[in-house]
C-alpha cells in the first residue's frame, strides 16, 4: 500500500501480548511505517482468578519475548507503543509486573523512552461515593452490587476508554502501559486525536485488537495492519499467506460480542448496521459506512473479583454399570452422607451454608450441567469431579477427604458387603483461594480520566526518573 | 432432512463477557445461508427452547454480510461461579448442531 499524508497506519502485533507472533510478519509491517503499535494484553476470559490474585495468565517469559520485539520496533521507528489491560486483569499488581518486564528490556537493550503508566484499579472510597450518588448503574444481567460488595472485593478495575491514552500521548509518552482498558480504546485513541472519524477509528480498532484473528484461516497468533482514512479503512495481515476477505472481516464483529451490530464503548456506540466490506485484492479488505453514536453520559465499566473461599478438588471414576445406571440417586445419597459426616465432625462450627460441595459428572452432563438435553447415559464409565469449597483450606480439604471416603464405600442395593465404588488416581488437590466476578455495572464519572491515575517517567536503559504528570 | 451442522461452516459458542454466552452459526456461501435463514428452523424461539429460556431472553441476529446467524443468551451460571463448568463458554453449542433444516 502506498502511504499517503492523511492516513493513520496501525500495527497490531498480536491479539494478546504473550500469545506470540511471527517476527517476519512484524518486520514486514514495520516497513509500512505505522504511526503506532498497539497491543491488548488482557481479558476476563481466563476467569476471575487473575483479577482476584493479581497474577497474569500468560507466562512472564512469553510476555517478555513479545514486548522486547514490540519495544525495539517502536523505538527504531520512533513511534508510540500502547499496551492495554496489562497482565490479563489490568489491576495494580499486574501493571507493576508488566512495568518490571518493560524496565528489564530497556536495561538489557539500552532503550530510552518516556513511559506512562495508567492505573485502572479503583479506590474503594471513590466507588462507595459514586454508588451513594446513584452513579453506578447495572448492566444486564448483573449480580447484586452494593457497599458490602465493594468492601468484600479483592480488586475492582475500571475499563478505560480512549481518553486516558490520549492524555498520555499528549504528555509525550513513547510507551504506554495501561491497566484494564477497552480493547478497542488502545487502537482508537491516536487515530481519533488525528481526526479520523469515530466510526472508522472504532471499527478498525475492533478488528485490530484481536491481531490476525479476522483472517480467513489463522495458523498461529500473528500481526494485523490497517490504513485509516477519512471515509474508510483498509485491513491486511502482513504475512502474505494470510487473507482478509469481506466475509472474514464482517464475521469478526460476531466474535465474543453479544450484539454484532452495536458495540458499546465508554463514549458511545459503534454502529455497524450500514458497514460495507469490499475486497481490494485477494487479501485486503476496504471497510466503509460504519457509524458512531455518541453516548448521552460517559460510562466506565467495572470488573471486580471477590474471594468465595478455599477449594480442594477430588477426581474419581466409576466403571460399575450398577452404579452408573443409578448415578443420580447414588449422587443424592452420597451428598446426604457427606453432610451428615461434616456435621458429625464439626457440629455447629461448620454449618450447611458455610461450605459447598459441587459434583460434576463427565460422561453424563459435566460440560453443560442442567442445560444438557441428552438424558440417557451410554458411557461405560463416568468421571466424577468433586469440589469442596469452604472458609479455610483446612476445612475444604477435610471435606474433600470426607467426600472421598464416603464416595468410595457408598453401598448400593445390588451388592451386599463392603464395596469400593470409585477409582481415584490420587487424593484431593488443593486449589487455594477461589474467586468470582461480582460486578457488571458502569460508573458515570465527571471526567473520562478521573478514575485512571497516570504516572510518567523517563527510562534510560537501567535508569528510571519520575516526571510530574 | 439435513442438520444445521452439515450446512454450517462453523457453529461455535463463546463468552461475551463473564455474564453472557454467544453463539455464531456461520456459512460458506450465500445460498446455504439464505436456505437456513428462509427455513425459519433456526429462530429466537428455537434457541430459547434449546437452552431452557423465554424467547425474550434471547438476542437473535441475521448477519447478511458475514453470512452468519447469531444468538446471545444470559449465562446459565456466571463465568467462574462454583457451578460453572465452561469458563470460556466454548462447548455449549452442541444442541444447535442437530436442528433439522428442510
Amino acid at each position: 500500500m502506498l502511504p499517503t499524508d492523511n492516513e493513520i497506519r496501525v500495527l497490531s502485533p498480536t491479539g494478546v501480548c504473550g500469545s506470540g507472533f511471527m517476527e517476519s510478519s512484524f518486520e514486514l509491517a514495520l516497513a509500512e511505517r505505522p504511526h503506532f503499535i498497539g497491543c491488548d494484553a488482557g481479558s476476563t476470559d481466563p476467569g476471575p482468578t487473575y483479577l482476584g490474585t493479581g497474577r497474569a495468565a500468560f507466562p512472564r517469559d512469553a510476555v517478555r519475548r513479545d514486548l522486547r520485539i514490540m519495544l525495539r520496533g517502536a523505538r527504531k521507528l520512533g513511534i508510540p507503543l500502547l499496551l492495554g489491560s496489562a497482565g490479563t486483569a489490568g489491576g495494580d499488581a499486574q501493571l507493576a509486573l508488566v512495568r518490571g518486564i518493560v524496565q528489564e528490556i530497556a536495561a538489557s537493550e539500552g532503550l530510552e523512552f518516556k513511559l506512562a503508566l495508567i492505573h485502572a484499579e479503583q479506590d474503594k472510597a471513590y466507588l462507595q461515593r459514586r454508588l451513594r450518588e446513584g452513579r453506578v448503574k447495572p448492566l444486564h444481567p448483573a449480580p447484586q452490587f452494593d457497599e458490602a460488595t465493594i468492601d468484600r472485593s479483592a480488586h475492582i478495575v475500571g475499563m478505560m476508554g480512549a481518553e486516558p491514552f490520549q492524555r498520555a500521548l499528549a504528555a509525550g509518552a513513547d510507551v504506554i502501559i495501561a491497566g484494564r482498558a477497552s480493547d478497542t480504546a488502545i487502537f482508537a485513541a491516536l487515530p481519533l486525536m488525528r481526526g479520523i472519524p469515530p466510526g472508522i477509528a472504532w471499527h478498525a480498532a475492533k478488528i485490530l485488537e484481536c491481531g490476525a484473528a479476522a483472517v480467513v484461516q489463522r495458523k498461529t497468533p500473528d500481526c494485523m495492519f490497517a490504513w485509516l482514512r477519512k471515509d474508510h479503512f483498509l485491513m491486511q495481515a502482513p504475512d502474505p499467506s494470510l487473507r482478509c476477505t469481506p466475509q472474514s472481516i464482517a464475521s469478526h464483529s460476531l466474535y465474543e460480542n453479544a450484539d454484532p451490530f452495536r458495540l458499546v464503548e465508554c463514549s458511545g456506540t459503534l454502529d455497524l448496521t450500514d458497514s460495507r466490506y469490499d475486497a481490494v485484492d485477494e487479501r485486503t479488505v476496504r471497510v466503509s459506512g460504519s457509524g458512531f453514536i455518541p453516548a448521552e453520559r460517559y460510562t466506565v465499566k467495572l470488573e471486580g473479583a471477590e474471594q468465595v473461599g478455599y477449594q480442594s478438588v477430588l477426581i474419581g471414576s466409576i466403571r460399575d454399570p450398577y452404579i452408573i445406571r443409578q448415578i443420580d440417586d447414588w449422587s443424592a445419597r452420597l451428598m446426604e452422607k457427606i453432610h451428615a459426616r461434616v456435621t458429625m465432625v464439626y457440629g455447629d462450627d461448620v454449618k450447611r451454608e458455610d461450605y459447598h460441595v459441587n459434583l460434576r459428572i463427565y460422561g453424563k452432563n459435566g460440560t453443560m450441567g442442567p442445560l444438557e438435553p441428552v438424558k440417557e447415559i451410554r458411557s461405560h464409565e463416568l468421571c466424577l469431579v468433586f469440589e469442596a469449597t469452604a472458609a479455610t483450606q483446612e476445612i475444604a480439604s477435610a471435606i474433600a477427604g470426607i467426600t472421598r471416603h464416603q464416595a468410595l464405600h457408598l453401598p448400593i442395593p445390588e451388592w451386599s458387603g463392603l464395596i469400593t465404588g470409585v477409582a481415584c488416581p490420587y487424593n484431593y488437590m488443593e486449589r487455594g483461594p477461589v474467586y468470582r466476578f461480582n460486578v457488571n455495572h458502569v460508573v458515570e464519572p465527571d471526567d473520562p480520566c478521573e478514575m485512571f491515575r497516570m504516572e510518567l517517567s523517563q527510562v534510560r536503559g537501567a535508569a528510571v526518573r519520575s516526571i510530574a504528570a | 432432512m439435513t442438520t444445521l451442522a452439515e450446512l454450517a461452516r462453523l457453529i461455535r459458542s463463546k463468552n461475551a463477557g463473564p455474564f453472557e454466552l454467544t453463539f455464531d452459526i456461520m456459512f460458506d456461501d450465500e445460498a446455504t445461508y439464505e436456505r437456513v435463514k428462509r427455513s425459519g428452523a433456526l429462530s429466537r424461539e428455537v434457541v430459547a427452547t434449546c437452552y431452557g429460556l423465554e424467547p425474550e431472553e434471547v438476542k437473535f441476529f441475521y448477519c447478511d454480510r458475514a453470512l452468519a446467524i447469531k444468538a446471545s443468551i444470559p449465562r446459565p451460571y456466571f463465568q467462574g461461579d462454583l457451578r460453572d463448568s465452561d469458563g470460556h463458554g466454548g462447548q455449549q453449542y452442541a444442541p444447535l448442531m442437530d436442528i433439522e433444516i428442510r
